[in-house]
């Protein structure tokens, strides 16, 4: 069940409570998002829509724990990471946050298992048990038969399938999506959508999207519209909202 | 290290930069074995200086002698052991590029005083028995392939003519960088042919019972002569061996000087390569601060790269001078026995490091301060 009127009953797995954040251009203050409230069980597939500069990547910046907003609270599977010190806050994005870029975001020098494999440097398995996790995660996205290929030797699709091999890797708490197609044709971009959709729908990961395509962002459950920092709901069929 | 392999396909990224980095290090590196190796060479006689021998030279100049009869007035001064004497030949074998230094000592005192001359007792044998015999060191004998048994001619400079030489023996040094580039022969050999300084020798040199007897003995000596015709100058080996150096200049300095000059320019170049490497890659280093690495580590990681690009030029420096040096030892022999040692090697690598980890330290912390949404921003 997604919420945005603040009145959520406190079990939800990400809770976001009058969150703004403003920045300064020069003398020119910029209000981002004014007073936003979010509350997401776990298993929630939700897509935010919004013309440009509505506030969609800062929402996502801010629930990664990648930046940090001018006042109010983000809540995390009981963790409130708007009071975490910057160091904590990296380790806490470690275990609970996966990200997916528009560009992929790829390290050119690595190949693909090894570009999945960099979230697991940071814990304390064992080369065979990372060994273990890439392969399954790259078998999930279906490219296990391009482990040892360099990001430069892979299409598009396939370089946004191993971000998101990536991005599970080390299974957390939520998956954060930032135009996840935008990059990509039609074809690919559906074969992503099927891989986005299949992991909240058989592995239970819970999906937070950002997506300015409106046949991308329908294929998420819930869509919620941002626009000037507010957030809106857009009922649908099958939806929550 | 996991991130190793980072650190290591980072590095490969662009190849050609990486060697032109690495090769910076390795031309420094290699300069500072060679000067290294030739304030060595310089510091040869002061390194390998007895601290119980005393020199005893004329004090108008070195190249002045003293007379013979002074030997049996130092072996009476108190704390003195044992005296020995050595004159300069100056002779040319074959020509005057193959300068070698030549001296003619006493046979009967001279190994016993320089016992950190490694002979056979065969060769000692022979070297008492053969008037014209001669001992030469291990390196002069490798530069004109001398062995045991050849005849050795020599042209007279000061003292003119032919002087032909039996090699009885083959030298060496107790140390790895022991001068062995010499030839010493007998000088009552000299003193039957030579036709004037007969009853003189170049200098003594006194062999103390004591080290700490040193200050001593030597203003006895110099009081014992005192207001003679051959007024003595005795200072430690040491200190005579750095006075040959000093009429050089300072070479220290010097030395010192160009090495400064070029680790500072390193840092310059090294810093300069970092600071782009890491703006090139300012994304990628977000994304990594993204899944979860810390500013620390990502701070480790932008040193380690440096470290490693500055300790792989040194290495390959360091060796290539290890292995250029003997060469060039043997073609200029002047400036003594180069010898790059551990110790050299050691501090070499360890200074490269340094230079390494400095030049990658702004880069690094400029890393580690990278703030993930601006750099994705930049993408």
């Amino acid at each position: 069940m997604v919420r945005i009127d603040g009145k959520g009953n406190g079990t939800a797995l990400v809770r976001v409570r009058n969150l703004d954040k403003k920045y300064r251009r020069g003398n020119e203050e910029i209000h981002v998002l004014q007073g936003l409230n979010l509350d997401v069980d776990a298993g929630d597939f939700v897509a935010f829509m919004g013309p440009s500069g509505s506030g969609k990547t800062t929402l996502l910046n801010l629930l990664g724990g990648l930046d940090v907003p001018t006042s109010g609270t983000i809540t995390v599977a009981g963790d409130e990471i708007t009071k975490l010190a910057a160091a904590k806050l990296t380790s806490w994005r470690a275990r609970h946050v996966g990200f997916i870029f528009q560009l992929y975001n790829l390290i050119p020098v690595l190949t693909a298992f090894q570009n999945v494999e960099l979230p697991l440097l940071l814990t304390k398995l064992s080369k065979s048990e990372r060994r273990k996790h890439v392969e399954t995660a790259l078998a999930v996205v279906g490219l296990s038969d391009r482990m040892k290929h360099y990001p430069r030797q892979l299409s598009g699709g396939q370089e946004q399938r191993v971000a998101i091999a990536r991005a599970i890797v080390a299974d957390p708490t939520f998956l954060l999506c930032d135009e996840p197609t935008g990059d990509l044709d039609r074809k690919s971009a559906d074969e992503i959508m099927e891989i986005i959709e299949r992991l909240v729908r058989e592995h239970g990961k819970t999906v937070l999207m950002v997506s300015h395509d409106p046949r991308v962002a329908e294929r998420a459950p819930v869509v919620l519209h941002l626009d000037k920092g507010v957030l809106m709901e857009a009922a649908k069929a099958g939806g929550g909202a | 290290m996991k991130s190793f392999r980072l650190v290591w396909a980072n590095l490969r990224r662009k190849k050609i930069r990486t060697t032109l980095a690495i090769g910076s290090f390795t031309v420094a590196l290699f300069l500072f074995g060679l000067l290294a190796a030739i304030r060595t060479g310089f510091r040869g006689g002061t390194d390998a200086a007895g601290a119980d021998r005393l020199d005893v030279i004329n004090r108008v100049s070195l190249i002045l002698p003293l007379p013979f009869s002074y030997r049996d007035r130092l072996l009476k001064v108190p704390g003195v052991a044992a005296v020995t004497y050595a004159n300069w030949f100056g002779g040319v074998y074959q020509d005057e590029r193959n300068f070698f230094p030549q001296f003619a000592v006493d046979k009967d005192t001279w190994f016993d005083v320089y016992s950190d001359y490694v002979i056979s007792a065969e060769g000692r044998d022979a070297f008492m028995k053969d008037r014209q015999a001669c001992m030469v060191g291990r390196a002069l004998a490798k530069r004109f392939g001398f062995k045991v048994g050849d005849r050795l001619p020599l042209r007279g400079t000061i003292w003119t003519g032919t002087w032909e030489f039996n090699i009885v023996g083959i030298y060496d040094g107790n140390r790895p960088e022991a001068d062995t580039t010499g030839m010493f022969f007998r000088a009552d050999y000299l003193e039957e042919r030579r036709v004037f300084g007969k009853g003189t020798v170049g200098w003594y040199v006194v062999k103390l019972g004591s080290p700490d007897d040193a200050v001593r003995v030597t203003k006895a000596i110099d009081a014992l002569f005192d207001n003679s015709p051959y007024e003595t100058l005795t200072q430690t080996e040491k200190a005579f061996a750095a006075s040959f150096v000093k009429q050089m200049g300072n070479v220290e300095l010097l030395i010192m000087t160009i090495g400064a000059v070029v680790f500072f320019t390193l840092l310059l170049v090294t810093g300069n390569t970092m600071a782009i490497a890491v703006r090139e890659r300012s994304g990628e280093l977000a994304v990594l601060k993204t899944v979860g690495f810390s500013d620390l580590r990502v701070l480790r990681l932008v040193l380690a790269e440096a470290v490693l690009i500055a300790g792989q030029g040194g290495i390959i420096g360091l060796a290539l001078a290890k292995l250029v040096i003997p060469g060039l030892s043997r073609a200029l022999p002047m400036l003594g026995v180069l010898y790059v040692s551990p110790l050299t090697f050691a501090t070499g690598l360890a200074l490269a490091l340094a230079v390494g980890a400095a030049a990658g330290l702004l880069p690094a912390i400029g890393a580690m301060r990278l703030r993930v949404v601006d750099a994705l921003r930049r993408i």
